[in-house]
């Protein structure tokens, strides 16, 4: 195995063991912090993959601001920190059935797709640069319409705040 | 680039980059024992009395006699804490830290990981300080350690913003976030960003005082970044003993003092090396005028020391010096002077970039 297998299987158990101690764990605490090596084995995959600008913005996003502000909620209202959360089998069936569906097409999608191999993945990363270009070209229509959903979700919250 | 030297001395790819990434402690844990010592000296001399003068000349020994104690010190854990929490809080402290030394460039010989998008690492990973001490707040069960937790993550959060913002500003005057490309380019005092940058025509002058006044907004938010006085409220040992580490002691105190010192030199080296050249000389090398190659790396790396300890004295000045803020008077300057003042900063520097 190459130093690229060894990282990337690396990313990938942090990923999914903590991913699954999110859900599991009765704690709702630890739930939090494992979520954050959730996104950073993330990240990590994110950068083997030459997505070095997604990897910085998935931590500067989601540890660095969604993150910090839930464990902040989490804190502030200590009642949720001492009381266990129940995690047991309800609904079973039904749950099954959209496991099901849903890793099948995960499963298709993966089988299906036409992946880059390796010596392809050693093409040069794409710059900051490239992806401004693309950005304010090619995508603007989408950009701009973002930018006015965030400017209207931070317009909701000020208001709702000043009630 | 010391890497390079590294594969080829060693032949192993994964060997190098562990040694190559273990150099930046070999001068951070010296600096810390240094920086603790200078702490109580600037301290002591500003109150106007000595400071430590027993242990060893004017009690330079005095910070390794400090860490000899606390590491035969008993660590002491408190029956009611989270054990694995408090027992990681430290260590993810000292990580948050030190990950940001890998964006550095520490001379034109050595950098951790020369990536193009080195600023805005560096403000990532400075998240990751906060989740420790939310971490080490938490897990203490202590209501003032929580409570500084709090404030602390509040604080960071806030000041990441304008120090975005002039991060911001320095990619549309250079085009670059890679901090050894900044550093390598503002070869002499003129080419530093503070007096315009290496560019050319008239928007270098025109940018002058902009680069100024972004200098001063970035250095004010990494100090509340890095909870040093004036905004050591998280801390604020009047109001809430210690804070964050409160409960901590032995070690695991130690690691979080390594971590804060660790991140006063990477935010003093990070002011140096987006606004004042990095590690370049402000004028020649001895190594060039006598033409010995090999020299450039060290003047270089002693350039690099010194400015980022400029700044950090500068901050233990200020720490000693001014009072701490109020909470609301912390947000206050935050989100109504210094976020206004860098989005008027950073669209008038645009508009002159485009414009001349």
């Amino acid at each position: 195995m190459d130093m690229y297998a060894v990282m990337f299987y690396f990313f990938a158990v942090v990923t999914i063991a903590s991913a699954f101690a999110v859900v599991s764990t009765k704690n709702i605490i630890y739930s939090a912090f494992n979520l954050m090596l959730t996104f950073f084995g993330v990240a990590g995959i994110y950068v083997l993959l030459g997505a070095d600008f997604i990897a910085i913005v998935q931590l500067i996003v989601y540890v660095g601001g969604i993150l910090i502000l839930l464990i902040f909620g989490v804190m502030l209202t200590n009642k949720i920190t001492d009381s266990e959360i129940k995690t047991g089998w309800t609904q079973v069936l039904p749950a099954m059935l959209v496991v099901a569906a849903f890793a099948g097409t995960l499963l298709g999608m993966v089988l299906k797709s036409n992946w880059r191999v390796l010596p392809q993945l050693q093409q040069p990363v794409t710059g900051l640069a490239d992806i401004g270009v693309l950005l304010v070209n090619e995508y603007a229509l989408i950009f701009e319409l973002l930018g006015a959903l965030l400017l209207i979700a931070l317009i909701g919250a000020a208001s709702i705040a000043r009630k | 680039m010391i890497y390079n030297f590294l594969v080829d001395l060693i032949g192993n790819e994964a060997v190098a980059a562990f040694i190559n990434s273990i150099i930046p402690l070999l001068f951070i844990v010296p600096f810390a024992l240094f920086a603790v010592y200078l702490e109580r000296k600037v301290s002591a001399h500003m109150q106007d009395r000595l400071g430590p003068m027993i242990t060893g000349w004017h009690g330079w020994l005095q910070t390794i006699a400090d860490i000899l104690k606390l590491l035969q010190k008993e660590d002491i854990t408190a029956s009611k804490t989270d054990k694995p929490l408090f027992f990681i809080a430290p260590i993810l402290a000292f990580t948050g830290s030190y990950m940001a030394f890998a964006a550095i460039p520490f001379s034109s010989a050595y950098i951790g990981a020369n990536i193009d998008l080195g600023l805005i690492f560096i403000a990532a990973v400075s998240s990751l300080v906060v989740a420790a001490l939310l971490m080490a707040g938490w897990a203490s069960n202590n209501k003032y350690s929580l409570l500084g937790a709090m404030r602390s993550a509040a604080q960071i959060v806030s000041y990441e913003i304008p120090t975005i913002l002039v991060i911001l500003t320095i990619l549309v005057v250079t085009g670059s976030l890679n901090l050894y490309t900044l550093s390598e380019n503002q070869t002499n005092i003129f080419k530093w960003l503070i007096f315009g940058g290496y560019g050319e025509g008239w928007q270098k002058f025109a940018i002058i005082p902009f680069m100024m006044v972004g200098m001063v907004v970035m250095f004010i938010s990494t100090l509340a970044e890095v909870n040093r006085t004036p905004f050591d409220i998280p801390e604020a040992e009047s109001e809430l003993v210690a804070g964050f580490h409160t409960e901590y002691s032995g070690m695991k105190f130690a690691m979080f003092f390594l971590a804060e010192y660790a991140n006063m030199f990477a935010v003093s080296v990070l002011v140096s090396a987006i606004f004042l050249g990095g590690y370049q000389s402000p004028f020649g090398y001895i190594g060039d005028v006598i033409g010995v190659s090999w020299l450039i790396p060290i003047e270089q790396f002693m350039w690099f020391a010194v400015k980022g300890l400029f700044f950090v004295f500068v901050q233990m000045w200020l720490r000693w010096t001014l009072p701490r803020l109020r909470v609301d008077q912390l947000m206050e300057i935050c989100w109504k002077y210094l976020i206004p003042i860098s989005i008027a900063n950073f669209l008038i520097v645009a508009f002159l970039m485009v414009l001349l």
